[in-house]
C-alpha cells in the first residue's frame, strides 16, 4: 500500500494533461462534428466533396500519425503550434470526423415528416435544426457518441509522442526508474475510474432522454 | 376564402394535375376526394410550400399570390396524416413552439392561447404528456391545436381519419363541425366517403377534375 501511495502523486501529476486534452477535444469536436455533418448534406457538390475527403483522411490514418504530422510536419512548412495546441488541433479534427459520421446517421434517422412539420409551421432552417431536429438526433446518437468518448479517454495517452506528460507517461517514467509494474497497475486503475465516471454520466443522460420516445 | 387558380404540377413528364382550380368559401368544409396516389397529398404539399409547382395562383381573403409565395403557407395550417408531432416536446410545448418562435408572441399570451385550445379540443389533461403517451385521436387533436395556434385563414387536413378508430373519427368530426361554427375554413383531403358525407359542405372530385383537364 505504501508503494502505491508513493507512486500516486507522480502519476496523478499527469492527470491535468489527460483531462485537459479530454475536455478540449469534447468541447471542440462536438460543434465541429455537427457543422461537418450538415456540410455532408449540403446541396453544394464541392462542399460535400471537401468534407468527405476530410473524413476519409481522418478516419483512414492513425491519430498518432496525425498528431506527428500536425506538430512536426506542419512545423516544417512554417505552421507552428505549441505542444498542447498541436494535440488539441489534431484531436479535435480527428474526433470531429468520427462524430460527424455519427451525427449524419442521427440526422438521417429523423423522419422526413419532422422536417416538413417544422417547415409548414414557418420555422426557419436554424430554428428547425436546433429546436426540432437536434434534440431528437442527440437521443439517437448518445450510445455511439458514448463509445467515442470512451475511446477518447484512452486516446489521450497518445500525447506522449510529442513529449507531453499525461498519466501514462508519468507511469512509464516511474516504472522505468524503479523497474516495477506497479505504476502501470495504478495507471490502469485511474483509466478504469475515468471510464466508469464517463459511463455513469452517459447512462444518466440516456435515462434523462428516455422521458420521451 | 381561398381560391386555387390554374394550379399545375408535374414530375418530369409525369403530369400530376394541370390547370386545377377550386374554391373554399369562408367557414366552409370542403372535402377533396379521390383514390390514393392521384396527387391529393401533392396538392397539399404545393399549397404549404413543401413542393414547388409549375404554375398557378392562390387567392386568400382577396389577396392573390403566385404559387410558391411564402405568404400562402403562412396563412395555411396543416394537420398531417401521421400528425408529425414533435416527440421530444410535451403537448403544450408542441402547440406553443411556432407561435413563440415564428410569430414572436409573448410567452404569457401564448400560454393563454394554448390553454384555450387545450380546453376547446378536450385535451387539457394531456397538456404535460409526450406524444408517445397519447392515443391516435388525442394526437390528432394536438395536431389540430398546433395548426390553430398559428391563427391560419385555412386549415387543411390530410386523411384525418386514416388510422383512427370509430370513436376517434367521431371526435374529429365533432371538432371540425365546431370549428366550422366558429367560421374556420377547412379543406379535408380524404378517401373516407362516409366521413366526407358527414362533414362536407362541398365536395371536390379530384380524379374527375384532373381527368377533365388532362383530356382538354
Amino acid at each position: 500500500m505504501s508503494e502505491i501511495g508513493n507512486y500516486l502523486p507522480t502519476i496523478l501529476s499527469g492527470l491535468n494533461m489527460t483531462l485537459g486534452v479530454f475536455f478540449v477535444t469534447i468541447i471542440g469536436s462536438i460543434p465541429l462534428g455537427i457543422i461537418v455533418a450538415l456540410a455532408m448534406r449540403s446541396q453544394y457538390f464541392m462542399l460535400r466533396w471537401f468534407v468527405n475527403g476530410y473524413i476519409w483522411i481522418m478516419r483512414g490514418t492513425p491519430l498518432l500519425l496525425q498528431l506527428i504530422f500536425v506538430y512536426y510536419g506542419l512545423g516544417m512548412i512554417g505552421i507552428t503550434f505549441s505542444r498542447f495546441n498541436a494535440v488539441a488541433f489534431a484531436f479535435i479534427i480527428n474526433y470531429a470526423a468520427y462524430l460527424a459520421e455519427i451525427f449524419r446517421g442521427g440526422i438521417q434517422a429523423i423522419p422526413q415528416g419532422q422536417f416538413e412539420a417544422a417547415q409548414v409551421l414557418g420555422l426557419s432552417k436554424t430554428q428547425s435544426f436546433f429546436k426540432v431536429i437536434l434534440p431528437q438526433v442527440i437521443k439517437i446518437v448518445v450510445p455511439a457518441f458514448g463509445n467515442e468518448v470512451i475511446n477518447l479517454v484512452k486516446d489521450t495517452s497518445l500525447v506522449y509522442v510529442i513529449g507531453l506528460g499525461d498519466i501514462l507517461r508519468a507511469g512509464t517514467i516511474a516504472a522505468s526508474r524503479d523497474v516495477s509494474l506497479i505504476p502501470y497497475l495504478i495507471v490502469g486503475v485511474v483509466y478504469l475510474i475515468m471510464i466508469a465516471i464517463v459511463t455513469l454520466a452517459l447512462r444518466a443522460s440516456e435515462k434523462k432522454l428516455n422521458t420521451w420516445r | 376564402m381561398m381560391k386555387l387558380k390554374n394550379l399545375s404540377k408535374q414530375y418530369g413528364d409525369n403530369v400530376i394535375f394541370k390547370n386545377l382550380s377550386l374554391e373554399l368559401k369562408d367557414g366552409e368544409i370542403l372535402t377533396v376526394m379521390g383514390p390514393s396516389g392521384i396527387g391529393k397529398t401533392t396538392l397539399i404539399k404545393v399549397l404549404t410550400g413543401l413542393e414547388e409547382a409549375e404554375a398557378g395562383q392562390v387567392e386568400i381573403n382577396g389577396n392573390e399570390y403566385e404559387i410558391g409565395d411564402p405568404a400562402i403557407s403562412e396563412q395555411i395550417g396543416l394537420v398531417f396524416q401521421d400528425f408529425n408531432l414533435f416527440p421530444h416536446l410535451t403537448v403544450k410545448e408542441n402547440i406553443a413552439l411556432a407561435p413563440v418562435l415564428v410569430k414572436k408572441r409573448a410567452k404569457q399570451e401564448v400560454d393563454q392561447k394554448v390553454n384555450e385550445l387545450l380546453k376547446q379540443l378536450g385535451i387539457t389533461e394531456q397538456a404535460d404528456l409526450y406524444p408517445y403517451q397519447l392515443s391516435g385521436g388525442q394526437k390528432q387533436r394536438v395536431a389540430i391545436a398546433r395548426a390553430l395556434a398559428m391563427n391560419p385563414e385555412v386549415i387543411i387536413y390530410d386523411e384525418p381519419t386514416s388510422g383512427l378508430d370509430e370513436k376517434s373519427t367521431e371526435q374529429v368530426e365533432k371538432i371540425m363541425l365546431a370549428l366550422k361554427k366558429e367560421g374556420v375554413s377547412q379543406m379535408v383531403v380524404t378517401h373516407d366517403l362516409p366521413f366526407a358525407e358527414k362533414v362536407a359542405d362541398t365536395n371536390f372530385d379530384f380524379l374527375k377534375e384532373i381527368e377533365n383537364e388532362k383530356n382538354k
